[in-house]
C-alpha cells in the first residue's frame, strides 16, 4: 500500500514535470531537425558539388559522433570559444543537427527513389529546378521518407534522456533525482520507462496514422 | 589553440586505453545480443503464439526504454533489489547486449524470413527433423545475410557506449570528461574524442565488410 502511495504523491507528480520538460525538448528538436533533414536531403541530391560535399561531411560527422560527445562538445566546449549555451538550449541544438543529420539520409534515398520521368514531365511543363524540387519530387519524396523519419523521431524521444547528462532535468534528471532522494530506484526508474514507452507508443501511433492518411491512393510505395 | 593541441597530446595514450575498454564492451554487448538475438528470431519467426507474444514484449520494453534509463534502472534498481555485486562495467554489457540483442532479433527475423521457403521443405524432405534444419540450413545463411545490417548495429552500438559512462566505465567518454575537467581544454579533446569514435566506426565497418567477403559461398547469390 506504501508503494502504491509513493508512486501516486512523487512518482507520478515529480515524472509528470519531468516530461513537460522532455516534451519541450523532443518537440521543437523534431521540428527542427526534420527542417534541416529535408534542406540537407535535397541539396545533397540536387546541389551543386561542392555544397554536396559539404552536406555530406556535416552528414558523416553527425551520424558518426556519439550524441553525448555532440551534446557535451556544445555544452561544454563552446565556452572555449566563448559562446555560452544553457543546457536546454545545448540539447535542443544538439538533438535537432543530429536527428537531421539522419533524416537527411532517409531523405536523400525517397527522394532519389523518384522516377526520373516526373523531373522530365516537369521541365516539359516549364518548371525550373526550384519549382520542380519544391512541388513535384519533394512532396512525393517525403510520403516515401516518412516510416524512416518517422523511426527517427522515435530515436529522438529515446535519446531525449542524454539531455540529463548536461544538467537539463528532463524526465530522465527527474527520476533520477527522485530516486536518489527516495532509495528507491526501481521503482521510480521502471516508472521512468513506463513512460517512455508511452511516449514512444503515442508517437508510433501517430505516426503509423499520419503515414496512412497522407499517402495517395495508387501511389503507396510497396515496401517488403 | 596551442594548449588545446598539447592536451590532445599528452591526453592521447589515455584516451586511446579508453577505446579499449569501449572495444571490449562493444565486442561483449555485440556478442551478447547475438547470442540472445538468434534464439529470439528463431522463436518469432517459428515459435508457438505464447513464445512468439514474450519475445514480443520483450523487443518492445528494450527498444521503447531509453538506454540511460535502463543502465540506472539495472545498476542502481535491479542490482540492489536483488542483492548481487555487479560492476558497473559488467552492466554496461548485460545493458547494451540486451537492446541489441531486441534489435538484432529484428534482424535476424527478418533475413530468416527472406530466405526461400523451399530451403526448408528440401531439408525435411531429406529426413532432417525442423531443429537440424533451422540449425544447419536457415541459420547460417541468414547470419552471412545478416552482416550488412549487423555492421549498422555495430556503429549503434559503438556510438551508445558512450552513454555508459553514466555509470563511470572508464571508456573514451568518461576519461575525456576526467582529463577536460582538468585541463579547461574542453573543445578540442571532445572533438578528438570525436575522431576517435569515427575510426573505430570506419574500422570496424571495414572489418565486417571482409568478414562478410570471407564468409561468401562462391557461386551461391541470390
Amino acid at each position: 500500500m506504501d508503494e502504491l502511495l509513493f508512486l501516486q504523491d512523487e512518482v507520478v507528480p515529480a515524472l509528470l514535470k519531468g516530461l513537460r520538460v522532455s516534451i519541450l525538448l523532443i518537440v521543437p528538436s523534431a521540428f527542427f531537425g526534420l527542417f534541416i533533414g529535408i534542406l540537407v536531403g535535397a541539396l545533397r541530391v540536387y546541389g551543386s558539388r561542392p555544397v554536396v560535399f559539404a552536406a555530406d561531411i556535416y552528414v558523416t560527422l553527425f551520424r558518426g559522433i556519439p550524441l553525448v560527445v555532440q551534446l557535451f562538445i556544445w555544452y561544454f566546449g563552446l565556452p572555449y570559444l566563448g559562446i555560452y549555451l544553457s543546457p536546454f538550449t545545448a540539447s535542443i541544438v544538439g538533438f535537432s543537427l543530429c536527428s537531421g543529420a539522419y533524416h537527411s539520409e532517409y531523405i536523400r534515398g525517397a527522394l532519389k527513389s523518384i522516377k526520373r520521368g516526373q523531373m522530365l514531365a516537369a521541365q516539359a511543363l516549364g518548371f525550373s529546378k526550384f519549382q520542380m524540387v519544391v512541388s513535384v519530387i519533394l512532396p512525393q519524396g517525403l510520403r516515401r521518407a516518412l516510416p524512416g523519419c518517422g523511426n527517427e523521431i522515435i530515436y529522438l524521444i529515446k535519446y531525449s534522456s542524454l539531455a540529463y547528462m548536461v544538467t537539463c532535468i528532463e524526465l530522465t534528471g527527474e527520476a533520477k533525482i527522485l530516486a536518489s532522494h527516495s532509495f528507491k530506484y526501481t521503482e521510480v526508474y521502471l516508472a521512468a520507462g513506463g513512460f517512455y514507452l508511452g511516449l514512444v507508443s503515442i508517437a508510433g501511433w501517430i505516426l503509423h496514422r499520419l503515414e496512412r492518411r497522407v499517402a495517395i491512393p495508387g501511389f503507396e510505395h510497396h515496401r517488403g | 589553440m596551442p594548449e588545446g593541441i598539447a592536451a590532445i597530446l599528452n591526453a592521447l595514450p589515455y584516451l586511446l586505453q579508453g577505446s579499449f575498454v569501449t572495444i571490449v564492451v562493444v565486442i561483449g554487448a555485440m556478442a551478447l545480443g547475438l547470442v540472445m538475438g538468434v534464439p529470439f528470431a528463431v522463436g518469432q519467426v517459428y515459435g508457438g503464439p505464447i513464445v512468439r507474444r514474450v519475445i514480443g514484449v520483450y523487443v518492445w520494453f528494450f527498444r521503447g526504454v531509453p538506454l540511460l534509463v535502463l543502465l540506472f534502472l539495472f545498476y542502481f534498481g535491479l542490482c540492489s533489489l536483488l542483492d548481487i555485486n555487479l560492476s558497473a562495467f559488467t552492466v554496461a554489457i548485460i545493458v547494451l547486449g540486451s537492446i541489441s540483442s531486441a534489435y538484432q532479433s529484428q534482424i535476424f527475423r527478418g533475413t530468416i524470413l527472406s530466405l526461400p521457403e523451399g530451403q526448408l521443405k528440401a531439408a525435411r524432405a531429406l529426413g532432417m527433423s525442423d531443429t537440424r534444419a533451422i540449425v544447419f540450413v536457415i541459420i547460417p545463411q541468414a547470419l552471412r545475410l545478416s552482416i550488412p545490417a549487423w555492421s549498422n548495429e555495430y556503429s549503434i552500438v559503438l556510438k551508445d557506449s558512450a552513454v555508459t559512462y553514466a555509470l563511470g566505465v572508464a571508456e573514451i567518454m568518461a576519461r575525456t570528461h576526467f582529463v577536460a575537467t582538468r585541463t579547461y581544454q574542453h573543445l578540442p579533446l571532445y572533438l578528438a574524442a570525436g575522431v576517435i569514435y569515427l575510426l573505430l566506426t570506419y574500422l570496424g565497418v571495414k572489418a565486417l565488410r571482409m568478414i562478410e567477403s570471407g564468409t561468401r559461398i562462391p557461386g551461391y547469390t541470390r
